[in-house]
């Protein structure tokens, strides 16, 4: 009840500010905090991904953004040494709750890696993946449907459909993180972790990546982690800037990038440091 | 002047060379001219120079002198008749040999009056401890006291131009010393060709082996014809005397393979599931502190002599098998003491940790980013296992499989004592079979003569089980090496 009434007062404010009025608030941390053993990497932080956003994570190497990515959807458990503190909440439950299943949190907020990471099966079998452990298909015929227009989703339809059956560690670079894509949106998340999607890719992939984000947003949440301060811009509605394991300054992109409130964000964003 | 001491003085001289050359070079830095190389490679080059020359003329001559004097001696031997006392010529030259080494035990006074008989000789030998065959003829001494001065003679002269060749060597290194010298690519060179002639040696060791066994295999097969010892399916080769006209099928290889893959396929349905199964828990589930024991541990097994396992097969397993099922057939045993069944699974018991451990590492190799893809996307644990990573893995698995079978198939000191030695073609696991490796052992260890074909049958059993063998290897690292293409 707390956090309902804490989440309905900072969508009033904000929704006064950018005057959006269904800006609903898909997931919020509140003082997450995360260690590596004895080692904190991640202190207090506060954040609100907005549904049917883009929310970028910015910051230097090391401070804490991927880390932060990585708890949303508890990809931390499988690092034995990681221990989370602080509340996350999806759709105002509480991720860490004992009883929120793990593999079901991960279907709902889905996950696309820093390098493509197709499985060593076809461009086909990469896709229904997800769907066959999830028992989301009846049978072929949805399957085929799901892989269809999964691909087609992530713009990648065109491409592949000839090739279906061939391994998808045959595609390009930009091809294969575009599967990647395909093969988290078949299981229909509602929210998108993007850890450093095109850091692996050349501009004309990574120009690919970023226009289907851009349209994904219409139907799902997304969270990227990014180092390409013109990326953020790019793409994103929301940007949150980290440095050595704080959350430093979150706030509307536009404003993160023509006006920030602290002098840290400044200094990043015009490449005086990081 | 025993060979040994010119050894140790031309690395001596090696040495001095090393040190003066260094010190030379070191004196030429900071001339003119830029070192083309550090002053120890330059050491190590007037190094190279003196000792490996000098070295490598010992080895041939050593090798060259001592087939001269095999050649020289058996010149002087008189012609041997079958009323010969010693009928055969080899012999005569063994025995020319160890009374050469005898009578270098003597010391120069003895030596001078030496006796003319041996029966007077062999009492001074006795002494010093040289034990000689009986009927060594008294011929032979003078034979054998100028061999060994001949030998002397050659041993010093071979000496002393080692020691030449090392001076000279030396002498041309320290010479050659000059800023531009390019010492380290020479060096850097000798170093290559050893490296190149280290890995020759097990190449040219196993085209060897393989060579002498064909040369035996063919001696047999001009005996027992090969369509014969491939198709039969009859194995006795005591029925087939030699010079017996029918010996043809009684060495038929066809129980003896059948036995060998039989056992083996028991090992493997044994091995292959239970070292899968540890390995998959050791790659992905075990805590580091369980893995930190239970890897060692699994480890340990694979250090158990073969023949500890092949002991406990025979004396403990074995007999309980038997005794369990006598107890539950009510009366007499279905299981042999000596069984199939118990070689098997010994032998699978001790293929575990082979599995195990390759499986591990093909398992632990399989990149963190398919294990993150597919937990990404909400699977389990298992699920990831099932669908991602072991078909991931499964290459370099069957890989692994196929090593470990060549292993059971080679395997020779348990099927020795838990397998038996009966030629049995049959399908019961529960009986008595017999492998290529048992009957390789027996027919090596009987006092047979050496050229009957129930001795070179081993040769002939010998290069089947390689040629099997190796096609599993080959096929095996095929395997892997694909495997290793697809993350590369």
């Amino acid at each position: 009840m707390n956090i309902m009434s804490q989440e309905k007062l900072e969508e009033a404010v904000s929704g006064g500010m950018t005057a959006k009025p269904n800006e609903v608030i898909k997931m919020q941390g509140r003082k997450v905090g995360v260690f590596y053993g004895d080692k904190q990497a991640l202190f207090d932080v506060d954040l609100d991904v907005r549904q049917n956003q883009v929310t970028a994570l910015i910051g230097p190497s090391g401070c804490g953004k991927s880390t932060f990515l990585r708890c949303l959807n508890r990809m931390n458990d499988t690092i034995d040494s990681a221990r989370v503190t602080g509340k996350i909440t999806l759709d105002g439950e509480d991720v860490y709750d004992p009883k929120i299943d793990v593999v079901e949190l991960r279907a709902r907020v889905g996950m696309v890696f820093q390098k493509p990471n197709p499985f060593p099966k076809s461009i086909y079998e990469n896709v229904a993946y997800g769907p066959k452990i999830h028992g989301l298909a009846k049978n072929k015929a949805e399957l085929d449907q799901i892989v269809e227009s999964s691909l087609k989703k992530a713009a990648l339809w065109n491409e592949a459909k000839d090739r279906l059956n061939e391994p998808g560690t045959g595609l390009s670079g930009g091809q294969q993180q575009r599967l990647c894509i395909a093969r988290a949106i078949a299981v229909s998340p509602e929210v998108i972790l993007m850890d450093e999607p095109c850091s692996a890719l050349d501009p004309i992939a990574t120009a690919k990546v970023e226009e289907l984000i851009d349209e994904l947003k219409q139907n799902y949440t997304i969270v990227i982690v990014t180092h390409s301060m013109q990326q953020a811009a790019r793409v994103s509605q929301r940007t949150a800037m980290f440095h050595l394991g704080y959350l430093v300054e979150e706030g509307a992109t536009d404003k993160m990038f023509t006006n920030p409130d602290d002098k840290r964000t400044q200094d990043y964003i015009t490449g005086r440091f990081g | 002047m025993p060979m040994i001491y010119f050894l140790a003085i031309v690395l001596a001289i090696g040495v001095a060379a090393y040190i003066i050359g260094r010190g030379r070079a070191a004196a030429q830095t900071g001339g003119a001219q830029k070192q083309h190389s550090r002053p120890h490679y330059h050491g190590w080059w007037a190094f190279m120079l003196a000792a490996l020359p000098a070295l490598l003329l010992i080895i041939v001559w050593s090798v060259g002198s001592s087939l001269y004097m095999e050649r020289h001696v058996e010149a002087q031997l008189p012609e041997q008749t079958a009323d010969s006392p010693i009928a055969s010529r080899s012999l005569a030259l063994g025995m020319v040999k160890s009374l050469a080494n005898a009578l270098r035990r003597l010391d120069a006074q003895a030596l001078d009056n030496l006796p003319a008989t041996f029966a007077e000789l062999q009492p001074a030998l006795a002494a010093k401890g040289a034990a000689l065959a009986p009927d060594t003829q008294d011929y032979m001494i003078p034979i054998a006291t100028e061999a060994n001065s001949t030998s002397d003679t050659l041993r010093l002269t071979g000496g002393v131009l080692a020691l030449a060749l090392a001076l000279g060597g030396a002498a041309l290194g320290i010479r050659s010393i000059q800023p531009r010298a390019r010492a380290r690519n020479n060096v850097e060179r000798v170093v290559l060709w050893g490296l190149l002639g280290s890995s020759m040696i097990a190449i040219l060791t196993t085209v060897g082996i393989v060579l002498s066994m064909l040369f035996e295999t063919f001696h047999f097969f001009s005996v027992v014809p090969p369509a014969g010892f491939f198709f039969g399916t009859v194995w006795d080769p005591r029925f087939a005397a030699a010079g017996a006209t029918d010996s043809a099928g009684q060495f038929g290889l066809i129980p003896l393979l059948a036995g060998t893959l039989y056992i083996a396929l028991v090992a493997l349905l044994v091995a292959v599931p239970v070292g899968l199964m540890s390995a998959v828990y050791m790659a992905e589930y075990a805590s580091r502190s369980v893995r930190s024991v239970v890897k060692p541990a699994l480890e340990l097994l694979a250090g158990i002599p073969t023949i500890v396992y092949g002991i406990f097969a025979l004396v403990t397993l074995g007999p309980f098998l038997r005794d369990l099922s006598a107890a539950l057939a009510g009366g007499s045993p279905f299981i042999q003491a000596q069984s199939i069944f118990t070689a098997g699974f010994v032998m699978g018991i001790m293929l575990i940790p082979v599995v195990s451990s390759l499986s591990d590492d093909i398992i632990t190799a399989v990149p963190r980013a398919m294990r993150d893809g597919s937990l990404g996307l909400g699977a389990t644990r298992s699920e990831t296992i099932k669908r991602v990573i072991l078909p991931a893995a499964l290459p370099g698995i069957v890989g692994a499989i196929l090593l470990t079978a060549s292993r059971a198939i080679g395997e020779t000191m348990i099927v020795v004592l838990a397998a038996g030695v009966a030629a049995n073609l049959t399908l019961n696991p529960f009986e008595a079979m017999t492998t290529i490796t048992v009957k390789i052992v027996n027919q090596l260890t009987g006092d047979l003569e050496f050229n009957s074909p129930q001795t070179l049958v081993a040769f002939a059993l010998g290069i089947t089980l390689f040629a099997v063998t190796l096609v599993m290897n080959i096929v095996a690292l095929y395997i892997v090496r694909k495997y290793r293409e697809q993350y590369e």
